[in-house]
């Protein structure tokens, strides 16, 4: 453990040096108004559109959605690992007060690993099967750390037992396709937290994983980024998951976050009406062995030509004619850092209302003002 | 009721502990490590097969530097007793004997003192077998070791790339490829003759030809690997492009750019004998197995003997077999596979 200690005091001097010190005040990371849209043969695939959050130093926030609701490409357009081609990229991405979003890769190469990391979604691809996992560990160490082979061989040892690998030193000379899936996540882990990174995106971590390995695994996660005052991004399609792990969560949904909250007030207080279903569709301990799921009807809109209201509205059982024809802008609940987009949210009067007037109807008003609903179930496009 | 074996009582905890689905990771895993620590790794011995193509290709390598301190004659010397002999497989329309110059015989193999026979110029085959070895084990790895370094350059930078780079180094690596081999190979002998030496001139420009196909083979490798999520995951660790390339990818391709590298040995060793046949190649006075192939060629055709174009071909034959063998050994022995669950 005194190891651990040596190395992060390394670290935090080599990387004063290599970076002046940044405000201390202010948050860590800051998106603002962030558009990635894809040029494709098929047209221009609305895939992360205008996206705004912040996130303090030492917090987690959740980002929780859908496949193809563009989580992954934000927490990639973020880091900036997308390709530069065909790739059309607004706003601003300002990370510790610098903006970073129209850095080049050189640039970047000094912030990633040592400024923000990235845990990637399967372990099983996400490690170089010809290399030892040692020597995967030790190459970030030795590229961002002025430190020499043995001392880096010792680090990722000791990073190794942080992460809690048995046999670290038997495991270091070890190939990927040698350990379990679990171990192989660990490993991604010790990869990722190695160079001490302000930032850890943590991109589907437990998705490939075993739900026993699951746990220990968010566990770990949740324990390095306390013990390391790290921030966090969860990114995940299970509310589960994030469900007393983050601080924060934002929904997303079609390239849009749709409702962001504290974690606490987004499950006892939400407002938008995928929240909801998203929590319902949750499956219930308590529930009698074949209860029916909850589940929610219809597929994401297509991101070509996103429909021009509420992109939810569609599937939605509150939606009313407005919602067609007006987008909903994310304003402000009563409670701090609370906000949605929703015109008829859940849980108010005007809520009530309009549910009510569907169940009357037997049919929710998108569904009554145009074919809307049949195009979007029948075509879908697929972001990761 | 027999009493249960005292060791089974771990491996009964463990076996519960795995049926309640409760155990921790680490625990199963630390109680594996344990069992796996208790058992030494298995290990497999090499097998006559590797040792024999080991025992042929370091004989071959060994005999091939020592040649002037065996006790084989030299390649250049000529013996009468082989001349004069008749071809042993003549057939009808052979006329049996042999006339003076138009004599195109040669020994039988296991002759006294020339264990592989003679060919029609009356020099010993075994002699030139192994002294051929040296210029065809040169020529053959020397022209691919330089294909593999130009095509898998030019190949693992497109690849990676991608993009308008890409598109030039197809592009040219296609207009290599639509020039015929042999052609390519003459004009390139024809330019070079004269500059350096006739060698090297033939390892330059069998490696020349050779970069377009490793250079396509490690392309398409390339441009599969270069996708994989591990290579994203070394960027998003800061990895600058090169050490991507050559430490994610490269290693990857590898295996395929040099299973078509083995091959590619082979087909060099036999154009050097078709250059030789076109004039441009090494002279009569260098033995090459493509050239012993190409001296026994008149022989084969006209029906007399087949045992010189065979003795050349075996060389060839047992050192490429032996060369693919080892890779393949090398190959199980340590294999890195990604899906070995």
């Amino acid at each position: 453990m005194s190891l651990l200690r040596r190395r992060q005091r390394d670290t935090a001097e080599t990387t004063a040096e290599r970076f002046p010190a940044e405000p201390l005040e202010g948050p860590l990371l800051e998106v603002t108004n962030v558009k990635t849209h894809f040029d494709s043969p098929r047209g221009v695939v609305h895939a992360v559109d205008d996206v705004s959050f912040s996130l303090d130093r030492g917090r987690t926030l959740g980002i929780v959605g859908e496949s193809g609701s563009g989580k992954t490409v934000l927490s990639r357009s973020v880091m900036g690992l997308l390709p530069k081609k065909h790739v059309i990229r607004e706003g601003s991405i300002t990370f510790e007060g610098r903006e970073i979003g129209n850095l080049g890769a050189s640039e970047m190469r000094h912030i990633w690993g040592s400024q923000m990391a990235m845990i990637f979604q399967d372990p099983m691809t996400s490690l170089n099967p010809v290399m030892k996992v040692g020597n995967q560990v030790t190459e970030s160490l030795l590229y961002h750390l002025d430190i020499s082979r043995t001392y880096a061989d010792e680090l990722a040892e000791a990073l190794f037992t942080s992460v809690g690998i048995p046999e670290p030193k038997r495991r270091l000379d070890e190939y990927p396709h040698q350990l379990s899936g679990g171990l192989r996540q660990r490993v991604m882990i010790a990869i990722a937290l190695a160079c001490g990174p302000k930032l850890l995106f943590a991109d589907e971590p437990t998705t490939a994983l075993d739900v026993t390995v699951q746990a220990q695994i968010l566990d770990l996660l949740q324990e390095q980024q306390r013990e390391r005052f790290m921030a966090m991004i969860l990114v995940t399609h299970d509310l589960g998951v994030v469900a007393g792990r983050t601080d924060d969560i934002a929904v997303m949904y079609a390239g849009k976050i749709v409702e962001k909250a504290p974690t606490s007030v987004l499950f006892r207080n939400m407002k938008m009406p995928y929240t909801e279903a998203l929590v319902q569709s949750i499956p219930k301990l308590a529930d009698k062995s074949h209860t029916r799921l909850h589940v929610i009807g219809g597929r994401p809109p297509p991101l070509i030509n996103p429909p021009v209201g509420c992109r939810f509205a569609p599937r939605c059982p509150y939606a009313q004619e407005k919602c067609v024809k007006e987008e909903p802008p994310l304003r402000e609940s009563d409670v701090p850092g609370h906000t949605f987009a929703c015109w008829f949210p859940v849980g108010t009067p005007e809520g009530r209302d309009a549910l009510e007037r569907n169940r009357a109807a037997g049919v929710t008003a998108a569904v009554v003002s145009d074919g809307a609903a049949a195009a979007v179930s029948t075509t879908a496009t697929e972001v990761g | 009721m027999p009493e249960p074996p005292p060791e089974s009582a771990g491996t009964a905890l463990a076996d519960e502990l795995e049926t309640t689905g409760l155990v921790a990771d680490a625990v199963t895993v630390e109680i594996a490590g344990v069992t796996a620590g208790v058992q030494p790794r298995r290990k497999k011995g090499l097998g006559v097969g590797s040792w024999l193509a080991i025992a042929w290709l370091a004989g071959l390598v060994l005999a091939a530097i020592v040649a002037p301190i065996l006790p084989i004659p030299g390649p250049n010397e000529t013996f009468t007793d082989i001349q004069n002999n008749q071809a042993p497989f003549a057939t009808v329309n052979t006329p049996v004997g042999c006339n003076g110059s138009a004599c195109t015989g040669s020994i039988v193999p296991f002759t006294e003192g020339h264990p592989l026979g003679g060919d029609k110029n009356g020099h010993d085959l075994l002699s030139r077998a192994i002294y051929g070895a040296r210029d065809s084990l040169i020529v053959g790895f020397g022209a691919i070791a330089f294909g593999i370094l130009a095509g898998g350059l030019l190949g693992l930078i497109g690849g990676y790339y991608r993009g308008k780079i890409d598109t030039v180094i197809v592009g040219f690596l296609d207009i290599m490829l639509a020039i015929p081999a042999l052609v390519l190979a003459l004009s390139l002998t024809a330019v070079l003759r004269g500059r350096v030496d006739d060698l090297w001139i033939l390892v330059i420009a069998l490696g020349i030809i050779s970069v377009p196909i490793l250079g396509r083979i490690t392309r398409a490798n390339t441009l599969v690997w270069a996708e994989r999520e591990f290579v994203t995951a070394a960027r998003a660790q800061g990895a600058k492009n090169w050490r991507i390339m050559t430490r994610e990818v490269l290693p990857n391709v590898l295996p395929a750019m040099f299973s078509i590298a083995l091959l590619g040995v082979a087909v060099v060793i036999a154009a050097e004998a078709a250059l030789r046949l076109l004039g441009v190649g090494l002279s009569i006075t260098d033995p090459t197995w493509g050239g012993i192939i190409n001296d026994g060629r008149d022989a084969l055709t006209q029906g007399q003997t087949a045992h010189v174009v065979f003795v050349g071909s075996a060389f060839i034959f047992f050192t490429i077999l032996s060369l693919n063998y080892l890779a393949d050994v090398v190959r199980a022995r340590f294999d890195v596979r990604e899906a070995a669950i």
